[in-house]
């Protein structure tokens, strides 16, 4: 590379030059996206990425834009959430996530300590998923015309034969799991924005999956659906997945964990923490002669430490996803109405 | 935040029924309307009906501030919001519900008129001050509960002086709707009522002193209730117990919150600014005397009906809606024949289908499973 004056990270700002496709953009690239990401598909610096290709099985391919307000919070930041968010998207078809392309639109005059700190976030959280970042692309607007930083992440997989995961899949009996508690990315980013401060912080719980998933196919192969109860939460995977399968479903409130600030912080807003966004968390089901098995080896994991059965799919030719209270009534956990939180993954 | 827990506590709740359902007589009915939209949606989202027995029925009351408001008053503030060329400022269940000519202060906004969601009358108050250019508008709705904080805007703007700032009032009052429905319990249609769960955060303000002629008057027991399931749970014990000794008392069951006489202060602020309307016209009990407030001729400057000459139109509801006799206890939201289908939250044709505090919208989100019909196998 000939002579470029060196990225000033600490002081500088993101400008128009950095999009422009010339020798500032170059720049960018190879000081912070080559360094951090590092491998040498990336360093081939071609248009595009050429991969190997995985012998047997089948291709999963996924992609998730990253948009979130504010970009850091306590647990994370865009950076790790961009890779997550599409390490989880392919982990839930049953496939070991393989590679990602990411694509980011960067707002004229945002720091570029900023940008250094999510870019190495990203670089972490891909080494921790066992995921390349292999390609991708930088596009800069006008100041006032995006929020920062906005990331979209593609990621392939694959996915081998015999394991077929799918929530049309669902049968009456079957046994549904989740992997912990929910909430905590929402409120995580809610309670900071509301200015509500509780003794422990709500922390988000975002993390790849890839890894539970791993352990839960080794544990159940027979394992039906899987999903991460992202935007829309827990009620919207349920109404998915009953939507999908032409089955309804029923869950038991005592047995969804929610964490005592997550609660208290959703009573304050006027929140139900079925319907607030995880980023760690995942929804499984199971033939029941599976589930024990399946909770044991999630409990096992540390994604996957308070893994419970929380109900179970029954026949219904109106799909509801019905809930027992704690009182010992029934509701039904429908759809999320209105308006969602805004710009939370 | 352990003070949930313990007004979520499900064994309590089932030490309740088990009470109840020991103490309700087999022989008898016990028809207990919850008047507010609050213990609609706690009694909805909580299961409770599951845990009552048969003779113990509920029945909706019309305490839901966006579903009592009629169509012509959504019209009205419309035509601020489009002809009067004002900022609009408004809760955000109020945008939905649907209109004249199909319309809402939704497509109004999607139009280009300005009309802005806000989570306190505050907020308004604040554009106004911020915007001396712009004419704000507020449109106050809502029972005793929000109309203090609309008294003290007023206030707040008489002391400041500003020139760009009116409400457009629509405050309506519980004990004077609750007097309706008894008053139309002589309609062959109407049904029966044997008690009443009594308003929580509205008798905060005016106190359970409020109720007492009504009791006396009508011999119907009140229990004023808190909005937790376990309020409740307890406050249908209570009635149940006075019931069955042919007692028709207020008794306070909201003691955290409820005294006899209520906020004082707040009181003495809204009969500062307001005053009683002679009528008011409510969607599904029509017009009812001395059952709203207007605002008081010294601060005329700040009514929006007054400054813009708004002149109020009855207009009907749809035809195939059946809000108005939902809101009067005659008709459950499963007896509509366009619940569910063509009326749905998403897209709602009245409405108590609108706000989270409608018997429709209730029913609709957390109740619909019980009386779904089966499906054909086609």
């Amino acid at each position: 590379m000939s002579y470029s004056r060196p990225l000033d990270i600490k002081n500088g700002r993101v400008d128009l030059t950095h999009g422009s496709g010339g020798r500032a953009m170059a720049r960018l690239i190879h000081d912070l996206f080559l360094r951090h990401f590092d491998n040498p598909w990336l360093a081939a610096q071609n248009d595009g990425a050429c991969l190997p290709m995985p012998a047997g099985g089948r291709l999963v391919m996924a992609t998730d834009s990253h948009v979130i307000s504010p970009l850091f919070f306590p647990g994370g930041d865009i950076g790790c959430l961009a890779v997550h968010g599409t390490v989880n998207d392919v982990a839930m078809n049953g496939a070991t996530p393989l590679y990602l392309a990411a694509s980011f639109i960067l707002e004229e005059g945002f720091p570029l300590a900023d940008l250094a700190r999510i870019v190495e976030s990203m670089a972490n959280a891909a080494r921790e998923a066992g995921v390349a970042i292999v390609t991708g692309d930088t596009k800069v607007v006008e100041e006032g015309k995006g929020d920062g930083v906005f990331i979209t992440t593609t990621g392939v997989g694959r996915v081998p034969d015999g394991i077929e995961v799918s929530g049309d899949r669902c049968r009456p009996g079957d046994k549904i799991v989740l992997s912990g508690s929910i909430g905590d990315h929402g409120m995580a980013i809610m309670s900071l924005r509301e200015g509500l401060r509780f003794d422990s912080p709500i922390v988000s719980d975002t993390a790849a999956l890839n890894g539970l998933v791993a352990a839960m196919l080794a544990a159940a192969p027979d394992m039906r659906a899987l999903r991460d109860p992202t935007r829309g939460g827990l009620a919207a995977v349920l109404n998915e997945f009953a939507g999908q399968s032409g089955q309804g479903m029923v869950i038991h409130e005592r047995a969804i964990p929610v964490r005592e600030a997550v609660s208290a912080a959703c009573e304050l807003l006027g929140l139900d923490p079925l319907y607030v966004a995880n980023e760690g968390k995942l929804v499984a089901v199971c033939p029941p002669e599976s589930a024990e098995r399946l909770v044991a080896a999630m409990r096992a994991h540390p994604h996957g430490r308070e893994a419970a059965i929380i109900g179970e799919v029954i026949a219904d030719d109106h799909h509801f996803v019905q809930m027992e209270t704690v009182f010992g009534g029934r509701r039904m956990v429908d759809w999320i109405n209105g308006e969602q939180l805004p710009r939370i993954c | 935040m352990k003070y949930i827990d313990e007004f979520r506590d499900g064994e309590l709740a089932r030490q309740l029924a088990r009470a109840i359902a020991a103490e309700a007589r087999p022989d008898r009915s016990y028809r207990l309307m919850e008047f507010c939209g609050g213990h609609t949606h706690a009694i909805s989202r909580y299961g409770l009906l599951d845990l009552l027995p048969p003779p113990v029925r509920m029945i909706h009351g019309p305490g839901c501030p966006v579903c009592v408001l009629p169509i012509g008053r959504i019209d009205s503030a419309i035509e601020l919001a489009t002809q009067h060329g004002v900022v609009l400022c408004t809760y955000a269940d109020t945008l939905r519900v649907p209109a004249s000519g199909g319309m809402s202060l939704y497509k109004a906004r999607a139009e280009g008129a300005d009309v802005r969601m806000v989570y306190s009358c505050d907020d308004a108050l604040a554009l106004a001050a911020a915007h001396p250019e712009r004419e704000v508008v507020f449109f106050a709705i809502g029972f005793e509960t929000t109309t203090p904080p609309t008294a003290a805007i007023i206030r707040k703007a008489a002391e400041a002086g500003l020139t760009n700032f009116s409400v457009f009032c629509n405050h309506v009052l519980t004990p004077a709707a609750m007097v309706h429905i008894m008053e139309a319990q002589t309609d062959p249609d109407a049904v029966a009522l044997d008690g009443f769960v009594g308003p929580a955060h509205v008798s905060t303000v005016i106190g359970y002193g409020a109720y007492q002629a009504f009791a006396d008057r009508y011999q119907k027991p009140v229990v004023i209730a808190g909005f937790e399931p376990l309020d409740v749970m307890q406050s249908i014990l209570m009635l149940v117990r006075q019931i069955n000794a042919g007692r028709a008392l207020v008794e306070n069951q909201f003691t955290r919150a409820v005294s006899r006489e209520g906020n004082l202060k707040a009181q003495a602020l809204v009969d500062k600014i307001f005053t009683l309307r002679a009528s008011f016209d409510w969607r599904g009990l029509g017009e009812v005397p001395d059952s709203a407030l207007r605002i008081r001729d010294d601060y005329a400057v700040f009514d929006a009906e007054r400054r813009f000459g708004l002149s109020y139109r009855q207009v009907a509801d749809h035809k195939a809606c059946e809000c108005a006799a939902i809101l009067r206890g005659q008709k459950r939201p499963q007896d509509c024949k366009v619940f569910g289908t063509v009326c749905a939250p998403d897209h709602p044709i009245g409405a108590c289908m609108v706000s989270s505090e409608g018997a429709c919208a209730a029913h609709y989100t957390y109740g619909r499973f019980r009386t779904a019909a089966p499906q054909d196998h086609a």
